[in-house]
């Protein structure tokens, strides 16, 4: 059900409806699925069904199915205030919602106030924060209620100046009229209140209006993030909720068989509580210090967990015996092929805040504190946990510090309802840094074989087997999935496949394409992390592109370029290769490499300079991992419309650092069951001395006029681009990642019991 | 219960826990001061680093023990009152280059730019890759070019 108005007469397919609510201030509302479209195929060649109708256009259309509102309420002191429903964890989407209201309500951003909206249910689908979905799926329902609350801020102010509406107008949260007298937005809040609630027909601003919408802003939260007043989950006060932490099993899934010294551990100075939880045996103290002193010092016979004779290389058998046979059909004579096998180790996607939620369970009712993605599942699982109706759950949708997928579950939330329950008493659970890397959510180990054939110039075929440990995605896409199966273009396949046909695509003009996903292995926590299947993918596929381009003699560049099916990906590709200098001169052991991604009705091109000299790979610095340096980026990025270049050249930023980690760094080693990481200074992220000394990104000029996803586009890019350069530099084609997975262990690794690591004395020691 | 009496962003402040219990919680769960954050209290990721008498340190491996009642703890809430401005001028770069994305690591990140612009102003030189090598704070957001230039455009301004 769209709202859109689309008559044959010619009526602007701007108009839109929207609701002007009751109550004592103006209040506004739209319709969280207003404006979405049919999916088009436009794509020339054989189409992979992602490029006809790709994850975005599921989780746009199945807000579809909801005529819940959104609503944007003016205030008697001149700003606007909105609950997004979704959630902020980094990547900007406050920022960029506060300017689309700026900008259909001509106020100025700093009167905008966003917040995030607790869960919701009655949105049933619409408030899953993922799939870089938010701005493509609420561009349109934020501007109309926007939109419609100046139009009524200009009725009000026609009676109240005695002019016709068409006379007035407003500007930065002023009106005008003609003679010159004006009232600001702060005067007409309540005149231009209903005390019922009406629907009314509004008008969007066209582009070539657009004054905030597309221009570079600043985040609206910086001012609080950097005096440290941002308030996230640990941060919030709630009276009685004192620290809380679980002593966690030696392997993944281990279980509670007994506790020898539950009295001894509760009588440590500063706790309160012990309690045996589905998770292991949670502790309540005074201050986390002290949690860890009770963690550590609990002395707990375990059950065997769920993966506890694994290893990397068992899993990596089961991976080789799962994947799918390649079938090419006949081919004419002197047809050669590329036939490559990559492996993608396990990698975490742990942000900086730790798995942590506030909770505070009493009899009949439970009100939870935490960053979630998915409230509205964690809002029916936490009831069902507890036993209580949904109706009795409350979840505050806090911000998040960083999330890459993590946040789309909410183990954290659960266990903490389920801690507060069984002590009677709120609690504020967090995790353990060590715990969050060894038992929290990775992304699975998976093997990928490309197999692409050519001739006489051209490719005719080319077949991809992804094989993975499986992804869980019962975090609401799954409900997503359910209630679209319908509309899907792709019959019969369980989640993960959906996941990975939607969102997986080929770029390239390659003749026939297959892409096919088979997963194994249920027993590790996995998750999406930040782009999901793609970085590997299509690192995979640029790496075989490369392979394609050298054995036909061609340039990777031009190669690319002759191959692209989408003019917008030529223009991006063509943008880093000039703004990088492709194909300059290089020194030995360093060079180039370059790479296209399509997602989220978006392009990137990044073209990287690599140092792979011994110089460089052998940099000393202390608990770190150097190796090969990534000494310049150069991104060009096309969403269709930028709403915030500075916000989207940030996400850019990010996704290349995070390409940079899965391609060179960062990886987790499975051993006995337990991986073997557990601080920052054993998960390889990219710190400083990894960081590229220049960086270039270029937001591209609008194209197509709507919003395009952001958050993670950069990465599957990124990453191709730096294994393709790595790869130039060195002669050799990597074909395991991250390139140092089976390098001996750059760390010793910490004990399974105690679970959790003491915390060093020697601060002042080392004051710097 | 010890008592433990330290200066905290000006003022004296004095609390009674036991003398291991690192300052860091002293900070976040006793005095209500979440400025500083717990990224793994292992003295690694920094997000905690905050300034002792004018020197950057992590909190979350300090006992509290260890303070002394003249020593001057600073956290991201007290750096602006050490200039005597509403915002340290490494705020006001963060701000210029719009460096936080989560937001969640940048109060330590700003501690320890300060204290390292200090470092390097003490023995004579500006800021160099070298210096930078020796930023260990994490940010899993990937942040740090920006923290670059917010640093360099500010190791003059203060």
């Amino acid at each position: 059900m769209s709202t859109e108005i689309e008559q044959p007469t010619g009526v602007s397919r701007r108009r839109f409806l929207g609701y002007v609510l009751a109550a004592s201030t103006l209040t506004v509302a739209a319709d969280l699925g207003a404006g979405a479209t049919p999916a088009a195929a436009a794509v020339p060649g054989v189409p992979e069904p992602a490029d006809l109708y790709d994850l975005n256009d599921m989780l746009t259309d199945a807000t579809l199915a909801t005529a819940n509102l959104i609503t944007i309420t003016m205030n008697a002191d001149g700003t606007a205030s909105f609950a997004l429903p979704r959630a902020e964890v980094g990547q900007g989407i406050t920022t960029s919602t506060a300017m689309l209201i700026a900008e259909e309500l001509d106020l100025p951003l700093s009167k905008v106030r966003v917040s995030l909206a607790d869960a919701r249910p009655e949105l049933v689908f619409n408030q899953l924060t993922g799939g870089s979905n938010t701005t493509i799926s609420t561009w349109t329902p934020v501007r109309v209620a926007a939109a419609t609350a100046k139009q009524r801020l200009l009725e009000a102010a026609a009676t109240e100046l005695g002019v016709p509406l068409s006379a007035l107008s407003a500007l930065q949260g002023v009106i005008t009229a003609p003679d010159g007298r004006s009232l600001g937005y702060a005067e007409l809040a309540v005149s231009a209140a209903s005390l019922t609630n009406l629907q009314v027909s509004v008008t969007l601003k066209a582009a070539s209006a657009f004054t905030v919408i597309g221009t570079p802003q600043n985040r609206i939260d910086a001012l609080d993030a950097v005096t440290g007043r941002k308030q996230f989950a640990m941060d919030v006060q709630v009276a009685g909720a004192m620290p809380a932490m679980i002593c966690r099993p030696p392997t993944i899934n281990g279980t509670v068989v007994s506790v020898q010294n539950q009295a001894a551990v509760q009588a440590m100075p500063g706790i309160t509580d012990v309690a045996v939880v589905s998770t292991g045996v949670a502790v309540r103290g005074r201050t986390f210090g002290q949690c860890i002193d009770a963690v550590r010092a609990l002395q707990v016979t375990w059950g065997p967990g769920s993966e506890d004779a694994a290893t990397d290389a068992s899993v990596l058998a089961e991976l080789r015996a799962a994947e799918n046979p390649l079938v090419v059909p006949p081919l004419p004579l002197l047809t050669e092929a590329i036939d490559a096998r990559f492996t993608f180790h396990f990698a975490s996607n742990s942000a900086l805040e730790t798995n942590c939620a506030v909770a505070d369970v009493q009899a009949g009712s439970a009100t939870i504190w935490a960053s979630v993605k998915s409230p509205i599942t964690a809002q029916e699982e936490i009831a069902a946990k507890l036993g209580l109706p949904v109706s009795a759950v409350t979840v505050h949708v806090t911000q998040g510090g960083g999330s890459f997928g993590r946040k789309l579950f909410h183990d954290a939330a659960l266990e903490a309802a389920e801690v507060s329950q069984a002590m009677g008493k709120p609690v504020r659970l967090m995790w353990h840094r060590t715990d969050d890397f060894r038992h929290g959510r990775v992304h699975p180990m998976s093997i990928s074989r490309v197999r692409a054939t050519y001739s006489l110039g051209q490719v005719l075929t080319l077949d991809q087997r992804h094989t993975s440990v499986a992804t869980e995605f019962g975090h609401g896409l799954g409900e997503i999935i359910t209630a679209s199966a319908a509309k899907l273009p792709v019959g019969g396949l369980t989640f993960s496949e959906t996941i990975f046909t939607l969102t997986q695509q080929t770029p390239y003009n390659f003749g026939v394409t297959t892409q096919l996903l088979t997963e194994v292995d249920n027993g590790f926590h996995t998750g999406s992390m930040r782009n999901i299947y793609s970085p590997n993918v299509r690192c995979a596929q640029e790496l075989v592109v490369d392979q394609l381009a050298a054995a036909m003699n061609q340039d990777p560049y031009r190669f690319r370029r002759g191959f692209l099916k989408d003019p917008r990906a030529v223009a991006v590709l063509d943008k880093v290769a000039q703004a990088g200098n492709w194909g300059r001169t290089m020194a030995p052991g360093t060079a180039q490499g370059i790479a296209i991604h399509a997602e989220y009705h978006g392009f990137v091109a990044v073209l990287v300079e690599i140092d792979c000299t011994p110089a460089t790979v052998n940099r000393q610095i202390p608990d770190a991992v150097t190796g090969p340096r990534v000494t310049k980026a150069v991104c060009a990025v096309d969403v269709g419309l930028a709403v915030n270049p500075t916000g989207l050249q940030a996400q850019m930023m990010g996704g290349i650092m995070d390409g940079i980690a899965v391609t060179l760094t960062s990886s987790l080693h499975l051993a006995d069951g337990v991986f073997q990481e557990g601080s920052w200074d054993n998960y390889f992220y990219t710190r400083q001395w990894n960081t590229p000394p220049e960086l270039d990104i270029y937001v591209m000029p609008p194209t197509t006029g709507t919003p395009g996803g952001a958050g993670e586009l950069a990465v599957a890019g990124a990453m191709a681009a730096v294994a393709c350069a790595y790869g130039r530099a060195t002669g050799t084609m990597p074909t395991t990642f991250p390139i140092n997975h089976d390098a001996p262990l750059a760390f010793t690794p910490l004990p399974t019991v105690p679970p959790v690591p003491q915390s060093p004395t020697d601060g002042l020691g080392r004051a710097y | 219960m010890p008592t433990h009496t330290f200066v905290l962003n000006g003022q004296q402040v004095t609390v009674d826990v036991e003398d291991d219990v690192r300052l860091l919680w002293v900070l976040r769960d006793i005095l209500g001061v979440t400025g500083p954050k717990y990224g793994c209290g292992l003295g690694v990721c920094q997000a905690c680093t905050s300034h002792v008498n004018g020197k950057a340190f992590n909190p979350c491996c300090t006992p509290v023990g260890d303070l002394q009642p003249t020593d001057q703890v600073t956290t991201i809430e007290g750096l602006p009152a050490t200039v005597g401005q509403d915002l340290h001028p490494m705020q006001q770069a963060w701000l210029d280059m719009d460096v936080p994305q989560c937001g969640y690591c940048q109060p330590g990140q700003i501690m320890a730019a300060v204290a390292k612009v200090l470092q390097a102003r003490a023995a004579g030189h500006q800021l160099g890759d070298a210096d930078f090598d020796e930023i260990r704070n994490i940010c899993r957001c990937g942040t740090y070019h920006r923290i670059r230039e917010a640093i360099s455009s500010a190791q003059t301004k203060f």
